[in-house]
């Protein structure tokens, strides 16, 4: 019994800094609705900077909780400084378009970071005068671990005084539900979008700041800080501090029972588990309220015009001179060439529902995962030739999107995005623990393709025919009365219901069928490869990637995910081979095509030669 | 002028021959080998093993470089992810035309470039990645590793264990290929030494994301004499300090694979643990003259002192030049034989590449930790030859498809 109370007093220890950070996250979208995923990196930042402002007057009791501040305030002010030159010019473009931005700036923060602070782990030092332990119940309990299970609640309630007391929370949540009124009514939106920002980015760098004694500084806590996050946001539901509070103690003692149980495998994907559960039973989340559509959603795109003549010889035009590039080179830029065309085929089946479906899908990955996983198993276990193995890809991954799609569909905006991201996130620790048939972290080697197939030039044309061809199916579908369908559904729900359009059906229908496409890519990648792992195809990063490169290559134009694709792969290989900090170059560029081209680069070059015919 | 004029030839002679002894240097190309590591994914291991390698390459040149050749290494980032590595491989090999591949960190990315290499008929020297696949269930032809793996780390520390004779044992691991192997050793060879041992509690925590607190609260209630734990970096860190201030390690045995190294041990500052058993790298008391010549090699050239990870990237690029130069010939199929066998002057001694699995004998330092000059360091430690740490040849060979 006695350690049931101490794991559950864990439990609350660990809730508090992830309720910071999850504050600072819900807060900055609430009033700016930027889906900020360098939240994580603010974190990082604040036990980065509260480490070398404790360290450089000495360790006691004043440096130690003034540098835990200094540290807050210092990433609060770097954060304002972003917002102004940055987010700033790109609120008025379409909606996500700022993730591609933040993600960017994740890139730029982490090579800052090893920049400066260097690649070793720092290990901070123990808060002064609570360096001991307390007996709680016979077993010695950490005095800190009791202050930050203080903290918590006092900060939820400095936070609630703040939004609920004063005339500057009052706006913030004035904003929060609708901030087109807000400007109407003559408050300068653009400070009160910095402040936000700010306060948002100083609760997670205090978030992880007062982690110092507990966490060593280490390059990689951003991406585990930013998924943590978002989960306690999306399950405390959007926008409610009270909620991410809530949802903060459920993780957090969650993984603290299923470590005092015995089930400590399970803690790798328990709250993924959570949410999906919460995101079914409750799709607002715990104490969120049903969410209020931005009035400005959709105005910004045009309505699509049937496939023109010529830019559908344009493409023809463009496959051909692919198919004829191995007549002039047979080496590396196939190979990446292959990567590319299955890259874009990833990035189109993610388009397919992000942009004419309007259901953003963070976890894609799952799909690509799927795919690659069916047909490598086939492959090697069921002993299958590699041809019925590559036809079995899509049908794995359509298999998997229509049993997770039927639960996406009956939600929409950010909820529709975690749940994916959860059903993505459950199929990852599938696959990576699953050891005796997927092969577990290691994953699944051999995966080579028949024959007539080990020629590059042979394996190039098959890539380019078969992503070539499901690209011109979607194309097709979108513009014939599916895809009407499907955009009806997008722009005004009620009315296609009205007029008899049954627009969950045919978005499950459509969610599935770019599971399908995605997991003919996931076949090609695995026998392009010759190997899978669940983290080269179901990780969170692949799923990121297709989204940054559909919003690289424009949401509003059905070339853009192929022109992101392109251009993200390429880029990502010629930078990475050409400079060592190359994650910062990768993230430098993307943010110069953000800020020249808030519309993509095929929404820049549409503007630019105004074909029209392209929108979707 | 008469002796200005003879002054003149003789230094003309001499420019003459010296450029006719350098010639078939200069004139030729310089052997391409490729690198590929997770540079930026695993920093804190990569960046002093590229010092060491890049070290180990000017060593190598200065005397000559192989076949009357300079050796040049293309190095490139793999990202951390085993798709974006074999792209990386195939660009190495296609397009900078390098004679074999060698490197990578992470378990899979290690697989999928072994599996690369046997599909495309080149060699690969695997300088870190521990897992016992590469070399047994998933070994080839193509591919040899050089470090010592996560079973031979983890045999090094058993006799110790069995030693000890404590009853019941409690497991901590980072839940992926590493940890499960380590894991499934320890036990097995625990088992066979001492049968009447106990496994009382089991941890597998995600990497990188330990709940130290719960974890070390868990292990407590069940009670162990001893703890085996395959935690490194981050997590490592956290469990130590989690366990010292709740009073797990108190009267109990603690062994910790790997902890030794100065990548995990040393950013615990004065917090390192005291007396636990541990592989490691303990640069700043080992006497050999070889490991003296590499130290001062080492911290001449970079103003730093050697990690573990600065060994492994040395002697892989000591280990490739010499497989060069003992097959006489870039051919992918007289590298591998000559890789068979091979025998390597490493800052550790002697290591031989074993042609049975390919795995190179390299051992590892082994014995306890404790804190000097607010350091962590090994004490009383012993050098683990590899050799005597792999299981009997019969073993082996069933582990091993046939080629």
């Amino acid at each position: 019994m006695s350690s049931i109370v101490i794991q559950l007093l864990n439990g609350l220890a660990s809730a508090s800094a992830l309720f910071l950070v999850a504050a600072g996250l819900s807060l900055i979208f609430g009033v700016t609705r930027i889906v900020n995923f360098a939240h994580g990196s603010l974190y990082m930042l604040g036990i980065y900077c509260a480490y070398s402002l404790i360290g450089a007057f000495g360790v006691t009791a004043w440096s130690f909780w003034g540098g835990i501040v200094a540290a807050a305030l210092a990433v609060g002010v770097f954060a304002a400084l972003v917002e102004i030159a940055l987010l700033r010019r790109i609120y008025r473009v379409p909606e996500l378009f700022q993730l591609l931005a933040t993600f960017a700036l994740t890139l730029v923060v982490k090579d800052l970071a090893l920049w400066f602070w260097g690649a070793e782990d720092l290990l901070g030092p123990r808060a002064p005068g609570l360096r001991g332990s307390v007996e709680i119940l016979g077993s010695p309990f950490p005095e800190y671990d009791l202050v930050l299970i203080a903290i918590g609640p006092l900060l939820m309630g400095a936070l609630w005084l703040l939004l609920n007391r004063t005339r500057w929370g009052t706006l913030v949540r004035a904003a929060t539900q609708d901030r087109d009124m807000v400007a109407a009514l003559g408050i300068n939106q653009a400070w009160l979008f910095t402040a936000v920002f700010a306060l948002g980015a100083a609760l997670a760098a205090l978030g992880g700041a007062l982690e110092i004694p507990r966490q060593p500084a280490q390059l990689s806590l951003d991406i585990a800080a930013i998924s943590d996050a978002f989960v306690v946001v999306v399950v405390g539901g959007m926008g409610s501090i009270p909620g991410a509070f809530l949802a903060a103690l459920l993780i957090g003692e969650i993984k603290a029972l299923c470590v005092a149980a015995g089930l400590s495998k399970l803690t790798l994907v328990v709250e993924f588990i959570v949410m999906a559960i919460v995101l079914v039973l409750r799709p607002q989340g715990l104490l969120g309220k049903p969410w209020e559509t931005l009035r400005s959603a959709g105005s910004d795109v045009e309505a699509l015009r049937p496939y023109g003549r010529a830019s559908s010889a344009e493409a023809i035009v463009a496959v051909l001179i692919l198919a004829a590039l191995p007549l002039a080179t047979t080496g590396y830029t196939l190979v990446l060439a292959i990567d590319i065309f299955v890259f874009a085929l990833f990035a189109a089946s993610l388009h397919f529902i992000l942009g004419p479906g309007g259901m953003v899908s963070f976890g894609h990955a799952a799909y690509l995962g799927l795919g690659a996983y069916g047909a490598g198993l086939l492959l090697v276990k069921a002993g299958w030739p590699m041809e019925a193995a590559l036809f079995a890809a899509p049908l794995a991954a359509a298999a998997g999107a229509a049993l997770f799609g039927w639960f996406c569909v009956r939600l929409s905006g950010v909820y529709l995005a975690m749940l994916t991201l959860a059903f993505a996130q459950i199929a990852w620790s599938v696959a990576y623990q699953w050891d005796s048939v997927t092969g577990g972290s290691n994953g699944l080697v051999g995966v080579w393709p028949a024959g007539w197939l080990f020629s590059r030039t042979a394996l190039y044309l098959l890539t380019l025919a078969l992503c070539a061809g499901a690209i011109w199916l979607m194309r097709r579908a979108l513009s014939a009365p599916f895809g009407y369908a499907l955009r009806a559904g997008r722009d005004s729900p009620l009315r296609a219901d009205a007029i008899g359009i049954d627009v969950r059906h045919v978005q499950w229908v459509a969610f599935t069928a770019a599971g399908a496409a995605a997991g003919l890519a996931g076949g090609l990648y695995a026998f392009s490869k010759g190997s899978i792992s669940p983290d080269s195809t179901m990780a969170i990063s692949r799923s990121v990637d297709a989204l940054v490169m559909v919003l690289l290559g424009g949401v509003q134009t059905l070339s853009g995910p192929v022109i992101g694709a392109a251009a993200f792969t390429w880029l990502q290989d010629e930078i990475a081979r050409n400079t060592d900090y190359w994650r910062a170059c990768l993230g430098g560029t993307i943010l110069a095509v953000v800020l020249l081209f808030p519309r993509g680069i095929a929404g820049a070059l549409q503007a630019r030669f105004g074909s029209k015919e392209d929108a979707a | 002028m008469m002796k200005a004029g003879r002054e003149a030839f003789v230094s003309g002679v001499v420019l003459a021959v010296a450029s006719a002894l350098a010639q078939p240097a200069a004139a030729q190309e310089p052997i391409k080998l490729g690198e590929l590591n997770s540079y930026k994914a695993f920093a804190s291991f990569l960046e002093p093993y590229r010092k060491g390698w890049e070290l180990a390459l000017e060593e190598v040149n200065a005397a000559g470089g192989a076949l009357g050749r300079r050796i040049e290494i293309v190095s490139r980032d793999d990202n951390g992810n085993p798709g974006d590595a074999v792209r990386v491989a195939e660009e190495l090999l296609t397009r900078e035309k390098v004679a074999f591949i060698m490197g990578t960190f992470p378990s899979n990315v290690g697989l999928a470039v072994a599996d690369f290499a046997k599909q495309r008929k080149v060699l690969f020297l695997a300088s870190e990645p521990l897992t016992d696949k590469i070399v047994w269930d998933n070994g080839n032809r193509y591919t040899f590793r050089l470090n010592a793996s996560t079973y031979m780390q983890t045999a090094m520390l058993v006799p110790d264990a069995a030693r000890l004779k404590k009853k019941r044992w409690a497991i901590v691991y980072p839940n992926y290929e590493y940890g499960q192997s380590a894991t499934r050793a320890f036990k097995e060879l625990l088992k066979k030494a001492q049968p009447d041992v106990e496994f009382v509690a089991e941890q597998a925590t995600p990497l990188g994301k330990i709940d130290a607190g719960a974890v070390v609260q868990a292990l407590a209630d069940a009670k162990p004499d001893a703890i085996f734990s395959s935690l490194f970096a981050g997590d490592l860190a956290r469990f130590v300090r989690e366990g010292n201030t709740r009073g797990l390690f108190k009267g109990r045995e603690v062994f910790n694979l790997l902890a030794g190294w100065p990548e995990y041990l040393d950013p615990m500052k004065d917090e390192a643990p005291e007396g636990w058993y541990v592989t490691g790298y303990p640069w700043y008391g080992i006497t050999t003259t070889e490991h003296r010549r590499f130290l001062e090699a080492y911290q001449m050239r970079w103003n730093d002192y050697p990690r573990a990870g600065s060994v492994v990237g040395y002697a892989t690029v000591i280990a490739a030049a010499a497989a060069i130069r003992k097959a006489g010939s870039l051919d992918s199929e007289k590298l591998v034989e000559a890789m068979k066998g091979l025998k390597v002057d490493t800052p550790f001694g002697g290591i031989v590449f074993r042609a049975l699995d390919h795995q190179s004998t390299m051992g590892s330092y082994v014995g306890r930790t404790g804190v000097k000059d607010a350091k962590g360091v090994m004490r009383s430690w012993k050098y683990a030859d590899g050799a005597e740490y792999l299981p009997l040849d019969a073993e082996v060979r069933k582990l091993r498809p046939a080629e």
